[in-house]
């Protein structure tokens, strides 16, 4: 299953904002992304596009996370989630 | 013609169209089936577009709104349509569970798990709750809860608002508040004076209303009427006029004869601050250092507090600013400071005592003051609330004078604090009466109560009575500062109103301090009395045996106030 780490760029670490624009932009995926803290079980890995997932999950700036996806279009759509979660969304 | 009568809170008199605020969405009973003509597969796509629906409306009041309340909106609207909420819901269907009850549990087990993080996500359990709510409104074919989106200003009507509630008022669309509930120093009087609302409260009846009615509120009477008379339309168009001569204070806080009583601003913060100083505050009576710490599961650090500190210094350059050094518990808990499993939260540790249970805080924070008081050209003073003996004072008093403060003081708010205010303020510099939890205590009733709002009204004589109990414990202790007696301010709402601001005065009161809106109404009430008008009528209130009749017999001697409308 193609996966990627990305490390936690917002300042205010995946809360609020950042959530909300990452489950969102999750969301939009034509597939199923799961994310999880680095170094704990794939199978406990939450759903990407829930942002109550994405609270409880409470990745805080500098953490690492996994991103897994499956099916057509997985590689693209987990380089643009990395790329959302490797930017400040706290400064835009 | 429909009429009814509750308590001002807020002066004001004005026309427009009710909008009922709808109830609190009712909790579905406890194991509701799904109905035996329903399958789980059409429960859950009903649930589905319901919560699509919750969604949308929340994504479009979110796209009209900005800045921080654009965000909030946004990430509540995800929160509608979340899958973590929506496919436990389903769960719970499947298994038998009708749709409302459903989504009604897996609500309140996300919103617990929230609640448990602790910090930023303890404040987004009520979100989901909140959605919950929405959703189950949907679900019912009942009104969302909350205050209604309008784009054309109505009144509104509503049992009571809570704190969560002033996130959602828009003060450029709601016009007025009334409430059938609630006292006059509950949430709705609060957030009515500080967005200057006029408001009614404890109107018993007038939830019965029909939206889209016509009525006149007159904030000042406590007086609501469907269908405006005449006069009453002439009434509302005088206001509308001198309200705004009302806006502006001079900045010179005196009754007639030239007695000095300067007006403070209660603030929260810098921007409360600065804003407090355009309207032409004297000073700040009463600065709450609780933002520094609210929202937070650890203590800010001293460099973080004397910068939010100072900024509040700053708007008041030369001017006397009082801080209150943080006063947590009860309505305000801290998750490093505060047992939220207390039995009874307004008698537990709150306030000073938290330095009982967690020592190191408050030094902590007098160290940030005096740095901050350092760095800026404000004249500091500080304050520890909820003193209860002149032991507590004295120690307050010392880690002042450790932390290199000059002048330090007690909030006076628990009755035997104003019953023993000679000895007390023999171990500080001044005393600063808190009249909201001082009428709380003294009547022993909770502020938030509807019932009790009788009770709670700072008009009560026995609390006038604490109020000069205090002026005269500091005369009898002697010289302050400058040789006078110790000064004995005031900083609830009390101050705020008027026709109670002339009686403090006259009981003896030196500074009064308020939300910034009353600064002009205040000083322009004080400016028609002299020292010796005031004495006489704080002696009339004394004596009233009501506050009811406290407050009638004095309002009858300041014609003034019929005439501005306050």
């Amino acid at each position: 299953m193609p996966e990627r780490t990305a490390t936690i760029a917002s300042r205010s670490g995946l809360h609020a904002r950042p959530a909300a624009l990452f489950a969102e932009a999750a969301g939009e995926q034509p597939v199923e992304v799961t994310i999880a803290m680095h170094g704990e079980p794939a199978d406990d890995a939450l759903d990407a596009a829930s942002i109550l997932s994405l609270m409880t999950l409470g990745a805080a700036k500098g953490d690492v996370v996994v991103l897994r996806a499956e099916g057509d279009g997985a590689d693209a759509a987990l380089d643009a989630l990395v790329k959302l979660l490797e930017t400040d969304l706290d400064a835009e | 013609m429909q009429n009814f009568q509750g308590v001002g809170v807020s002066p004001g008199r004005i026309i427009g169209s009710v909008r009922q605020m709808p109830k609190p969405v009712s909790e579905p009973p406890s194991g509701e089936r799904l109905g035996a003509d329903v399958s789980p597969e059409d429960a859950v796509a009903g649930l589905k577009a319901a919560a699509q629906a919750v969604h949308d409306e929340l994504k479009g009041r979110a796209d009209t709104a900005s800045g921080d309340g654009k965000a909030v909106l946004e990430a509540t609207a995800l929160m509608a349509k979340d899958t973590m909420l929506l496919k436990s819901a389903a769960k719970l269907i499947n298994a038998g569970s009708s749709a409302e009850r459903a989504i009604w549990e897996a609500g309140a087990s996300v919103s617990e798990m929230l609640h448990n993080l602790g910090g930023y996500m303890a404040e987004r359990a009520t979100d989901v709750l909140d959605v919950r709510a929405r959703i189950v409104a949907e679900l019912r074919g009942v009104p969302a809860p909350g205050i209604p989106a309008s784009d054309t200003p109505f009144i509104l009507v509503a049992e009571d608002l809570a704190p969560a509630d002033t996130a959602t008022l828009n003060p450029a669309v709601v016009l007025a508040l009334v409430t059938s509930g609630g006292g006059p120093q509950s949430h709705t009087a609060i957030i009515a004076r500080s967005l200057g609302l006029p408001a009614v409260v404890a109107a018993h009846g007038v939830d019965s209303v029909a939206d889209g009615s016509e009525v006149y509120v007159d904030g000042a009477a406590g007086f609501v009427a469907v269908s405006p008379s005449e006069e009453q339309r002439a009434a509302a168009r005088a206001w509308a006029e001198t309200s705004a001569t009302l806006a502006e204070f001079d900045g010179n806080g005196t009754t007639a004869d030239g007695h000095l009583v300067p007006l403070l601003a209660n603030v929260g913060g810098a921007k409360d601050a600065v804003a407090a100083a355009a309207l032409g505050a004297q000073g700040v009576g009463l600065f709450r250092t609780e933002f520094c710490f609210l929202e937070r599961d650890t203590e800010p650090s001293v460099d973080e507090q004397a910068a939010a500190y100072k900024a509040v210094f700053d708007a008041f350059p030369g001017k006397k600013v009082v801080l209150r050094t943080l006063d947590a518990g009860a309505d305000k808990p801290l998750p490093f400071l505060t047992d939220a499993t207390e039995p009874n939260p307004a008698l537990g540790v709150r306030g000073y005592r938290t330095d009982f249970t967690t020592p190191g805080v408050l030094e902590r924070q007098l160290e940030a003051i005096a740095r901050a008081a350092s760095e800026s050209d404000a004249d500091v003073w500080v304050m520890a609330p909820m003193i209860s003996t002149a032991a507590e004072a004295g120690r307050f008093a010392s880690l002042c004078a450790a932390a290199g403060i000059q002048t330090p003081g007690v909030m006076v708010e628990v009755p035997s604090a104003a019953l023993t205010a000679a000895t007390v303020l023999r171990e500080v510099g001044f005393a600063s009466l808190g009249t909201n939890d001082l009428t709380q205590y003294a009547m022993a009733a909770d502020r938030q109560l509807g019932p009790l709002a009788e009770l709670n009204t700072p008009w009560q004589p026995a609390v006038l009575r604490l109020v000069q109990l205090t002026v005269e414990g500091a005369a009898q202790e002697g010289s302050g500062r400058e040789g006078d007696p110790k000064p004995v301010g005031v900083c609830g709402e009390a101050a705020a109103d008027p026709a109670l601001a002339v009686v403090l005065t006259g009981l003896g009161v030196t500074t009064l301090s308020m939300t910034a809106r009353s600064l002009a109404a205040v000083g322009t009430v004080l400016k028609t009395v002299t020292l010796e008008q005031a004495q006489e009528l704080a002696r009339l209130a004394l004596s009233a045996p009501s506050a009811l009749e406290a407050r009638d017999w004095v309002r009858a001697k300041l014609p003034v106030l019929e005439e501005l409308g306050l």
